[in-house]
């Protein structure tokens, strides 16, 4: 109320009771613990627009298979009531794990950042093979998957990179969608709200022309390539 | 377009508006005269007079011919109705919004014949005499507001008997009704014989009408070198000399016989809400297809002549108010509003060839008026509803959308045949009525908040200190919720009938002095029962008030309950007294209310409920109610722009909103309430039984960005969909510019509910940083809107 507030995050315990005292709502909670019954209850709210769109509930994150106990029992509710699914991954999981909730996924949106390994190491820590793994076999099981390519100036948009994703992924089995991710900075506030520093300053969004670009090579690969999604 | 059309709309969108006393004289000439005459006859016989004697105009390379004043937007004034004092001219002349020009010669014949005349005799001055006090206090405190005050009741739509039935036949109906009236066993025979003389002078009027215009037409063509334009205005001659005295052979005429009506309808008298010709794309089809087929018409020429029919309507403005100040200004929309779409009567989709070129033709011509929607139906493709959506994100908030099956059950809720139901449609902003059959008035908007108000303070306006209610208990002493419900009911109840009171004494006054024979040919059976539109001649006779500020009054009293009775966090008085310091220096506890509490608008039935309840309430006291032409009351939820004015006469409510500032408008939620995205707002507003009014209103808002590509459009109509899937009874879009994304930038408080397309995902527009909300708005200003 007074124009600014301060935050010691060292002292932290996220107990929430500042967002309850501030009436402004200077402080919000970024996510809250739910019941499997709560998160059902609030996907059902909206079955009548699902029943027009034939949409229904998507998974997201993070990673939501990092919670793949509660994961799976909300996608097995979600069939029983024959409501959509989509679960939207970065792919670095066990088989097993994927393997245990296909069966109540109508649709995976399947991240795939670069083909290029050691550039995977780099910049993610991890390599991308079980990923890779992963993506074939569930392309190869005959699930419904659109691949999603997070467009990064600088990190996987040169030619011979892109040439080589849209030849992989038109050797998969059952993808016929990609949607590409132009890189963008609406989340500078967030960073600055968190008090964190933006390491990617350097970088800026991909240009129309640019990413036009990329679509037409990426059509020679596979039919269907769209900007957004 | 065609060159000649994009001349008459830049002529119409240019032309300025002004007053025109050329009405208030003729009208002035013969009531002076004062023969004597039964109202009816007196009545026919003055719009006789006008048509006789008014300027004929006809503007260059116009199809469609006739204007009410003696050129485009020359705009007529009504003093039998109420007449505009000296001081009124002056600030139609100097304001700066909605202005009408007024000559000095205007200003001088008002002055000397026309203001001189009238005073002591119009309509309003016999209503507010005739008002009691109670009703005066009420009506000042801002409690509701009368229709009547200044326009004659009208709110009726044409059905398609003109296009099968001439002036003349409608001539012989009269007679026919005439000689069959029974002098000596009905009491009335006598009235019914005046009123059915007075309509069959008013189709000796119309037709003298149409004959000035064919003879202008005439005049116009003998001197025309241009041999295309003397062809035109041979043929213009040709169809007013065709129509409306007989029925219609083809689309021009068709359009023409229809226009000719219209005027003479604004012209009798000035009835709310304008006049419209109903379901255009079923009625003018035959006329079309017929065309077509032998070759007489294509689609360019039926195109061209719609959109010089458009051009007609731009033509007229509402005529301005009396009374005015500089603040009240108005609009200069009259509410015709086109139909197109739903059910034929028959129950099968009544979309054809011709939904789709009228689509056309609002997106082209881009007017104010006239207004447009479109009834949607389960049974009507969705390439319609696509149609449609394509012309919405243009961002002219036009069509609205209305859900013809809803519509079609409210219809037949208050006894209509399922063919009149399905007949039916909408008017003015989003009223329901049996199109050609159905009287159905706007009598007042009704201020819910206030009466809240009012019964918070035991009976006391706060804003005058002056008790006009009822001693409902003192609310500091309530020991429950449902002591405060109880008070409210007893406010609630006690308002209305002052309202309906009032009502029944203005309705007689129209029934009695006011009778209009013209209007009265067009609707089902006036003629059949000998009796007036004003005087329950029609097939149904209904009236509404329509209730407004729903969103406030459900979020003040779901914040009552909530703190004082719910969690007890809070004690009544205090609450009271934080009211009357218009939170003056209490912003804490007023973001509490703002913040923290349930809201309608959320999905979230702890406030929903509430809404529920005081829509119940509000049912319960007006629904079913009589009025004095064997009709009844019903409900409506639409505030056109009453919410601004009744929130400027109500103090500061409990949900937050500080004192004087805008009530919700429409069913939409509270100003920024709404947090949890468009899906919420629906499921709220569709917890609503819309079925129980005769009309709800609902506005939505969207960046263009959100409507892009055929994605978007498909989202959209999913939307209505899913909405009309739960009953709402109408919905309107409208797509935001930049001005208010910068008007959110500023406060963003009333803005909350503000979406926009980020990148590929959508987000709330007030959490964005400000340099993304400037790259947002520079983006939505590109797109030209």
């Amino acid at each position: 109320m007074d124009g600014g507030f301060v935050t010691q995050r060292d002292v932290c315990v996220e107990c929430g009771d500042c967002i309850e005292v501030c009436n402004s709502e200077a402080r919000e909670m970024a996510g809250k613990e739910v019941t499997v019954e709560e998160v059902i209850r609030e996907i059902e709210k909206d079955t009548v627009f699902y029943n027009q769109s034939g949409g229904g509930a998507s998974f997201s994150g993070g990673e939501p298979l990092l919670q793949h106990e509660f994961l799976t029992e909300v996608l097995k509710e979600c069939k029983e009531k024959n409501i959509h699914t989509v679960v939207d991954t970065t792919g670095l999981t066990s088989p097993q794990m994927l393997e245990s909730i296909s069966a109540f996924v109508d649709l995976f949106l399947f991240d795939l950042k670069t083909l290029d390994d050691a550039k995977h190491i780099e910049f993610t820590g991890v390599s991308n093979k079980q990923i890779l793994e992963n993506l074939r076999h569930l392309a190869d099981s005959g699930k419904e998957v659109i691949v999603r390519i997070p467009v990064i100036p600088g990190f996987n948009d040169d030619p011979v990179q892109i040439r080589a994703t849209g030849s992989f992924v038109s050797s998969l089995g059952n993808v016929r969608e990609i949607h590409l991710l132009p890189y963008h900075v609406s989340g500078l506030e967030k960073y600055r709200r968190l008090g964190m520093k933006n390491e990617m300053h350097a970088t800026h969004p991909p240009s129309a022309d640019d990413l036009s670009v990329i679509v037409k090579e990426l059509r020679k690969h596979v039919s269907s390539v769209c900007i957004g999604g | 377009m065609t060159e000649r059309v994009k001349k008459l709309r830049e002529q119409s969108v240019t032309a300025i508006p002004y007053l025109s006393a050329e009405r208030a004289l003729l009208m002035t000439e013969f009531y002076r005269e004062g023969a004597f005459l039964s109202p009816p006859i007196r009545r026919a016989m003055a719009f006789k007079r006008i048509m006789e004697n008014k300027e004929i105009c006809i503007n260059d390379g116009e199809l469609i011919v006739g204007e009410r004043g003696p050129a485009p937007k020359a705009t007529s004034t009504f003093p039998e109705l109420c007449c505009h004092t000296q001081e009124d001219l002056e600030i139609l002349n100097s304001r700066e919004k909605v202005w009408f020009r007024v000559s000095e010669e205007t200003k001088k014949e008002f002055e000397e014949k026309v203001i001189p005349f009238w005073k002591g005799k119009t309509i309003r001055e016999k209503i507010f005499e005739e008002m009691t006090e109670k009703w005066k206090e009420a009506y000042s405190a801002g409690i509701f507001t009368e229709f009547m005050e200044q326009r004659a009741p009208g709110h009726t739509v044409l059905d398609d008997k003109i296009y099968r039935k001439g002036m003349l036949g409608f001539k012989k109906d009269v007679d026919e009704a005439l000689r069959l009236l029974d002098f000596i066993d009905d009491p009335e025979a006598h009235s019914k014989s005046e009123e059915l003389k007075a309509m069959s002078i008013a189709i000796d009027a119309i037709l003298i009408l149409a004959s000035r215009y064919a003879d202008k037409a005439k005049a116009l063509a003998d001197l025309e070198h241009d041999p295309n334009r003397k062809s035109e205005l041979l043929r213009v001659e040709s169809v007013c000399r065709r129509v409306p005295a007989n029925a219609p052979t083809n689309l021009w005429e068709a359009l023409q016989y229809y226009w000719f009506v219209h005027l003479g309808v604004i012209t009798e008298l000035n009835p709310w809400d304008a006049f419209n010709p109903g379901r255009l794309d079923q009625h003018l089809y035959p006329f079309y297809k017929a065309g077509i087929e032998d070759g007489s018409l294509d689609r360019v020429k039926a195109e061209e002549l719609l959109q010089c029919f458009w051009v007609k309507f731009n033509n007229q403005p509402a005529p301005p108010k009396v009374g005015v100040t500089a603040a009240e200004s108005g609009t200069y929309t009259d509410f015709a509003n086109i139909n197109t779409g739903g059910l034929k009567p028959d129950g099968t989709d009544g979309v054809n060839e011709l939904t789709h070129l009228i689509l056309d033709v609002i997106n082209e011509m881009r007017l104010v008026q006239p207004s447009s929607n479109i009834q949607l139906s389960r049974k009507n493709p969705d390439e319609f509803l696509k149609h449609a959506c394509r012309v919405v994100r243009e961002g002219r908030g036009q069509p609205s959308i209305f859900n013809a099956d809803t519509i079609v059950e409210e219809l037949l809720r208050q006894g209509k045949t399922v063919e009149d139901a399905r007949n039916g449609g909408t008017s003015g902003c989003v009223e329901t009525g049996a199109f050609g059959k159905e009287s159905y008035i706007l009598t007042g908007y009704f201020n819910l908040p206030k009466v809240l108000e009012i019964t918070l303070h035991d009976g006391v306006d706060p804003r005058t200190g002056k008790k006009i209610g009822l001693e409902s208990g003192d609310p500091s002493m309530f020991r429950s919720f449902e002591d405060l419900q109880k008070a409210f009911q007893i406010q609630l109840k006690y308002f209305i009938e002052i309202k309906l009171r009032g009502n029944n004494v203005i309705e007689r006054l129209y029934a009695e002095h006011m009778p209009v024979p013209f209007l009265s040919i067009l609707i089902d059976d006036c003629i059949k029962n000998g009796k007036d539109y004003n005087n329950g001649g029609a097939r149904y006779n209904t009236n509404y008030i329509q209730g407004v500020g729903i969103g406030t009054i459900t979020d003040s009293l779901t914040a009552i309950r909530h703190h004082v009775f719910s969690n007890k966090t809070m004690a009544m008085k205090d609450l009271l007294k934080m009211l009357s310091a218009n939170f003056e220096g209490l912003e804490k506890q007023r973001l509490l209310f703002v913040n923290k509490t349930p809201k309608y608008g959320n999905d979230n039935d702890e406030a929903d409920d509430i809404m529920r309840w005081v829509f119940d309430e509000f049912y319960s006291v007006v629904n079913g109610r009589t009025n004095t032409k064997g009709g009844v009351y019903r409900i409506n939820m639409l505030p056109t722009t009453c919410h601004v004015y009744f929130g400027s006469v109500t103090g500061a409510s409990a949900d937050g909103r500080k004192a004087w500032m805008p009530l919700s408008e429409g069913i939409s939620p509270v100003q920024g309430a709404d947090r949890k995205g468009p899906t919420a707002v629906l499921k709220s507003a569709g917890k609503m039984d819309h079925v129980r009014t005769g009309g709800t209103l609902l506005n939505q808002k969207f960046t263009p960005q959100l409507l892009e590509g055929e994605k978007g459009i498909e989202n959209l109509s999913h939307l209505v969909r899913s909405y009309f899937t739960m009953g709402g009874h109408h919905i309107q879009f409208n797509v935001v510019n930049a001005e208010t994304l910068r008007a959110a930038q500023v406060n963003p408080e009333q803005h909350r509910d503000l979406i926009v397309r980020v990148a590929g995902y959508s987000d709330y527009f007030c959490d964005l940083s400000v340099a993304l909300q400037d790259e947002i708005i520079a983006r939505t200003e590109h797109q030209g809107f």
